[in-house]
């Protein structure tokens, strides 16, 4: 191998950029989805009925037990034949690359964002809830103005690190083609044939990003409000 | 928020798809089928590859160039004309060899511009226009290696890409030729010359001109080189949907306009002949018989 | 475009070249599967225990390695450190180093699948050893070694039968994790189960059918692993001990 070049990593950089920027972009919009509905879900496996809570529990569990790769290759390659065979029409529906992924994301991460925020619900004194119910709140309220408020503050820090995996998951876009910051990277890497390069430079910048995100979030948890 | 733009847009435009056609005012032919969905949409997906030298491939800026691409920008031509749609977006999507089928018949794709040999087991799934290239599978090796037929490979590993029409090849000539070689699988043409670069395998088994295009654009073209008799021929055809006639006369018949036109010797002398990006290297592969022959009677015959 | 036609027979076709049936490629793949999952589970689990000790002993210069150690591991995503040790690696290496990984090293996409997967999950299991020792009073220790042990057996002896035990939970998902994480090798060129699964449907184009059986073996793993795990729990428990925990 001949030394390091470092002006192929030069050259490359605003596609790089682009690719991080794509990568950053999944995250956060998956972040927030994953939130979303694995609160939804969370609130679902909470819920006393015993039926929602066999439902969710099923959703949560199946998706902790498959790869995220089997997921990704479900929604881009049959999702839109099945869609196509539910609804009868002419031709397959159609899902483009990026929603793909965003969606697959979402289904998955919500199972382990669910984990998480029923943790942090049950971490909320029952006697809150049991207040908030003789104010004449329903189960929604109760959720909305008293125990999430609080639940999301004891659960932050954990989102974050749950978030940081999320980040590094988005990765394995690589296996549809996607160009997010590996995708870019590699892309370049295999035309060039620059490995040693790219590679290391994405280890580097993943790594960098991620260190920092998980010291902001061990500071956070330092923090006394945090301290559970 | 151009996604949503878009999907608002792409509603609207069926809304008034809906109105126009519920009016009984439909100017032209009812069109059915993929037409209807670009027509409906106002927009056409093409399947692009990698690094499918110099079919369909990224340039420095990667952006996708190649051969297969400006046949697939003139079936795009052709389009904007039949459909009155002057404004037709031309969106692409990354494939592989393993994607691509799937992507089409699941409808993310709606013609695909690459190198994909048009066989009969294929057109079970999908359809393919008229050839517009034929090449023959053989081997790359390290110039200074030892190997020169399919024999020598007994026993050593092999890498070819996955999902191509050289993977059942190999298959078959194991069985054959009694030998036995290890395996190795690339995920798109250049990762696997790459496994070949690296030492990692002892040969890539490929369309010989797919080869011809990774080395020369290798760092060091001299230390490669393509032997051993062609395993097969292999018709390339731009990829559609199965059962839909329409959308393939279209295809068809600009290729074979094209081809008519002798247009193709303008095309295939740029991306043959000439200097091509991304590092201004030569192919120099001269516009063999089969090819000619096929452009003269264009056939869509798998293989 | 025809709607889709299921075809559940076509694990029991014969393929065009070779003579197998499908469901052979998909068999093979199961096992390549369990057997990467299984041996980095063994190797993770050793280093994991091995560095979540190191950052908890006295020692400033053992912490440290440990520490480094999972900030490493743990944050650069799995796929990208899959890439390391396959194409980095050899190339950094001296040449003739690198040539035997490379040809010389029989299967060396299992190899390396094998050691990213142990040393991405031994920084994670280290974690959970870390915060398991923490969370056991430091009068365990203090006692142990009042009583005349030394670290290595008050360790040994004292607190990690206390943090296995309280560790199985977390454990049992990250045993999980390792099957699935493994079909992160697809993209090294280990034809696990997930590569099988996309080769059959390459050939067959019956993608519904195989993915779906791939599916429910993913699933089986996890609710045998689950129920292995749960029978360990069992067996090892310590009346009265967790429970007031």
């Amino acid at each position: 191998m001949e030394s390091f070049d470092g002006s192929v990593l030069w050259f490359s950089l605003p596609y790089l950029w682009k690719g991080l920027q794509y990568s950053l972009f999944l995250t956060f919009t998956a972040m927030v989805g994953g939130i979303i509905c694995g609160s939804f879900l969370a609130m679902a496996r909470l819920s006393g009925i015993r039926i929602i809570e066999r439902l969710a529990s099923l959703y949560v569990n199946f998706f902790r037990s498959i790869p995220l790769i089997l997921v990704i290759f479900w929604l881009y390659f049959l999702v839109p034949l099945l869609l196509q065979g539910m609804t009868k029409t002419e031709q397959p529906i159609t899902i483009g690359p990026d929603q793909t992924a965003l969606i697959s994301f979402i289904l998955f991460e919500s199972a382990y964002y669910c984990e998480i925020i029923r943790a942090g619900i049950q971490s909320v004194p029952s006697g809150q809830r049991n207040a908030a119910k003789a104010l004449g709140l329903n189960y929604l309220q109760q959720m909305r103005y008293v125990i999430m408020p609080q639940a999301f503050h004891t659960m932050l820090p954990v989102l974050l690190t749950q978030t940081i995996v999320l980040f590094q998951d988005t990765s394995l876009v690589y296996v549809i083609s996607g160009t997010d910051f590996l995708g870019a990277a590699s892309k370049i890497a295999q035309r060039d044939s620059r490995l040693v390069e790219m590679y290391t430079f994405v280890a580097l910048v993943y790594f960098i990003l991620c260190y920092l995100v998980s010291q902001g979030v061990k500071r956070l948890q330092h923090q006394p409000s945090f301290k559970v | 928020m151009k996604k949503i733009v878009s999907i608002v847009l792409v509603g609207f435009s069926i809304g008034l798809g809906l109105i126009q056609s519920s009016n009984g005012q439909s100017q032209t032919t009812e069109f059915t089928g993929t037409l209807k969905k670009i027509k409906e949409s106002g927009r056409i997906v093409l399947g692009v590859r990698e690094s499918s030298i110099p079919f369909s491939y990224l340039d420095n800026n990667q952006k996708s160039i190649g051969y297969s691409i400006d046949l697939c920008l003139k079936v795009v031509d052709s389009l904007k004309k039949q459909l009155q749609l002057p404004n037709l977006k031309v969106e692409t999507n990354p494939v592989t060899s393993q994607t691509r089928i799937p992507l089409m018949a699941s409808g993310v794709i709606d013609l695909e511009c690459g190198s994909t040999t048009n066989t009969k087991e294929r057109q079970k799934q999908v359809a393919f226009s008229v050839a517009h290239y034929i090449s023959s599978v053989r081997m790359a090796v390290k110039a200074n290696s030892n190997i020169k037929t399919l024999d020598d490979l007994d026993g050593k590993p092999v890498v070819t890409t996955s999902g191509t029409t050289s993977d059942s090849l190999i298959k078959q000539n194991e069985r054959g030729k009694k030998i036995n070689v290890v395996n190795l699988y690339g995920k798109d043409h250049a990762e696997s010359f790459l496994i070949l670069e690296t030492g990692r395998a002892s040969a890539f088994v490929m369309d010989d001109v797919l080869l011809a295009g990774l080395i020369a654009n290798s760092k060091k073209p001299d230390d490669f080189q393509i032997v051993g008799a062609p395993l097969s021929v292999e018709p390339y055809g731009l990829m559609l949907r199965k059962d839909d006639p329409a959308f393939k006369k279209v295809v068809d018949d600009t290729l074979k306009s094209v081809f008519k036109s002798g247009e193709v010797n303008r095309l295939y002398t740029k991306w043959f002949l000439r200097p091509i990006p991304p590092r201004g290297i030569k192919l120099n592969l001269p516009l063999g018989d089969a090819l000619k022959s096929a452009f003269q009677k264009p056939s869509d015959q798998g293989k | 475009m025809d709607s889709y036609r299921w075809n559940w027979q076509v694990f029991w076709n014969t393929v065009d070249y070779g003579g197998e049936q499908y469901y052979q490629w998909l068999v093979s793949g199961l096992l390549l599967t369990i057997a990467t999952s299984l041996l980095a589970w063994c190797l993770a689990l050793f280093l994991g225990i091995l560095l979540g000790v190191c950052t908890t002993t006295p020692l400033k210069w053992v912490c440290w390695i440990g520490d480094i150690y999972v900030e490493v591991f743990r944050n650069i995503p799995l796929i990208v450190q899959m890439f390391l040790w396959f194409f980095v690696l050899p190339e950094i290496l001296p040449p003739s180093w690198g040539n035997w990984l490379k040809t010389g090293l029989p299967f060396p996409e299992f190899y390396t699948a094998v050691f990213s997967l142990a040393f991405f999950t031994a920084a994670r299991i280290a974690e959970q050893v870390k915060a398991g020792i923490m969370s056991i009073p430091l009068g365990q220790k203090s006692a142990g070694l009042a009583m005349g042990f030394t670290l290595l057996q008050v360790y040994r002896y004292i607190l990690l039968p206390c943090v296995l035990r309280i560790m199985i939970p977390p454990l049992t998902s990250e045993f999980i994790n390792i099957f699935k994480n493994s079909s992160v090798a697809l993209t090294i060129g280990l034809l696990e189960l997930m590569a099988t699964g996309q080769q059959v449907n390459e050939y067959t184009f019956q993608g519904m059918e195989v993915f779906s059986v791939v599916t429910l073996l993913y699933v089986g793993i996890a609710l045998v692993v689950n129920a292995i795990m749960a029978g360990i729990e069992e067996r090892v428990k310590i009346p009265g001990y967790l429970e007031g925990r």
